[in-house]
């Protein structure tokens, strides 16, 4: 019986062949060439300026840090739920930039005082294994009433409108924030805050005209955007409280004073509004409890199921490496 | 023979960092976008700074070992790579060799950037950027996103010739 070949083995014939020949052509190599280096901040001169409490420093780092890992989240878990795939890239580079931000101030925090970094006292069933980057700790073996985030960006996704509404309040703040943050005594913050304000800018001209866009776009696209934005501004009023790390901090050139920057930054918003041609809703602050808002470590429910979700593979294995 | 001069080594340590391709761009060395920031000798070896691009750049780390690999090739044992942020990283750093070498690849290079004193204005009109399609050279191009397959660029379309490009927007 004749034998049918309609297949000449050869060189093709296993996806996987390519894979094993030349690690230097992969971003990130096979895994197996050297020990990563990951440490964002190596060789920066991380040394706590004069006259400055480190515990201080690093609880002010938090506070900057965890905005940008939990807004990054949150802008995360709309990739691939976007209306286009423009507007999904422009996304997820958003919550890239954030998620890059996020990994140097939490480094520069546990650079200015290690024993804010979980696991460094006592390594606990629960804790980090003693390969995990301080960073990498600091994100996902912290509980909810370690992160210092305001509860803006905690609060879970919406609509695209909504997605829109939080990024124009976000980054106007931010924006502002790190302005006046690259004239810090900290060497390393005034360079992060330096590099972020290029990001920062380039966000909020993103979402000053997508809101733009939306407002004057169909009724419903009106309608989905305002809801949004009246959604979110009983959060906005916390951005300016003035914490006492803070003020703390603004007072030795260190830090900034958020309550200094509600003038300026109420300027933009009303200038996006206007440009939309948005009233702005009249809303009520969401209190605190027993005063304690998200820079104190008092937070909505909301970021407990965020961290269930964006902790559970590092805490389900603390000794993993990957 | 005689034992290279510290000026030679320092030669072969600036030839070796200096060849390192970037990751996601490898028609560009490091060196001609404006990454690599300083080469020096150290006792038993060498150290390089390099500077992100951007501060989420996922390259970085492959940057690193690239670097590290090149110059254990190039023969010094210690190898240190430092990351500085003195200044941040400006598309004005990228070389003209650098540009060239973008727009023979099919991506459009970044004019200069935009300077400010004080506080970044607020822009709600889109970017008008002169861009030209780096395939068939006409003017007649327009933006689709901000934002591209890497931070550092945003996608184009030519009206001309009707193929989508990247831009490497200025930073």
């Amino acid at each position: 019986m004749t034998q049918i070949h309609t297949h000449q083995p050869d060189d093709h014939d296993s996806a996987y062949e390519g894979l094993l020949v030349d690690d230097a052509h992969w971003a990130f190599g096979s895994g197996q060439e050297f020990e990563h280096s990951e440490d964002p901040l190596a060789g920066v001169d991380t040394t706590v300026p004069d006259g400055v409490d480190p515990t201080t420093l690093a609880t002010y780092c938090l506070m900057l840090g965890d905005d940008a890992l939990v807004m990054s989240h949150r802008l995360a878990e709309l990739t691939s739920r976007a209306p286009d795939l423009e507007e999904d890239i422009a996304i997820a580079n958003i919550a890239l930039d954030l998620l890059g931000q996020a990994r140097l101030l939490l480094t520069r925090a546990a650079a200015a005082d290690p024993e804010i970094v979980p696991g460094s006292r006592e390594a606990r069933p629960t804790g980090p294994g003693p390969s995990v980057p301080a960073e990498d700790a600091l994100a996902f073996f912290r509980g909810d009433q370690g992160f210092r985030n305001v509860r803006l960006v905690e609060v879970p996704n919406g609509d695209f409108g909504e997605t829109i509404a939080r990024l124009v309040l976000f980054s106007t703040y931010r924006l502002a924030l790190f302005e006046r943050l690259t004239a810090s005594r900290d060497q390393v913050l005034a360079s992060i805050a330096a590099k972020g304000v290029k990001e920062l800018a380039y966000h909020r001209d993103f979402a000053g005209r997508w809101f733009l866009t939306l407002a004057q776009g169909t009724d419903e696209s009106r309608r989905r955007v305002l809801d949004g934005l009246a959604g979110l501004l009983p959060l906005w009023p916390e951005l300016f409280d003035s914490h006492q790390v803070e003020a703390e901090l603004a007072a030795a050139g260190i830090g900034v004073d958020p309550s200094g920057l509600a003038a300026e930054v109420e300027v933009v918003l009303d200038q996006v509004l206007a440009v939309a041609g948005v009233t702005r809703p009249q809303t009520a602050p969401l209190a605190g409890v027993r005063r304690l808002k998200g820079r104190d470590g008092m937070h909505t429910e909301a970021l407990s199921k965020l961290l269930a979700e964006m902790q559970v593979v590092a805490r389900e294995h603390p000794t993993g490496r990957w | 023979m005689a034992a290279p001069t510290r000026e030679a080594l320092l030669e072969r340590a600036r030839a070796a960092a200096e060849a390192v391709t970037d990751p996601e761009l490898p028609m560009l060395t490091l060196a001609d976008l404006g990454v690599l920031r300083d080469v020096r000798l150290t006792e038993h070896g060498v150290e390089v700074a390099i500077t992100p691009t951007y501060t989420g750049c996922p390259a970085m780390a492959a940057m690193r070992d690239d670097l590290s690999r090149e110059l254990r090739a190039a023969g010094f044992e210690e190898v240190t790579v430092r990351v500085d942020l003195s200044e941040p990283w400006s598309t004005d750093w990228i070389t003209e060799r650098g540009k060239d070498a973008l727009t023979a690849h099919g991506i459009s290079a970044p004019g200069a950037a935009r300077r400010h004193d004080g506080p970044v204005a607020l822009t709600l009109r889109p970017v008008r950027r002169s861009v030209t399609c780096p395939r068939c050279g006409s003017v007649d191009t327009e933006v689709t996103s901000e934002f591209g397959s890497t931070a550092c660029k945003a996608l184009y379309r030519c009206v001309d010739c009707l193929e989508p490009f990247e831009h490497v927007k200025e930073i």
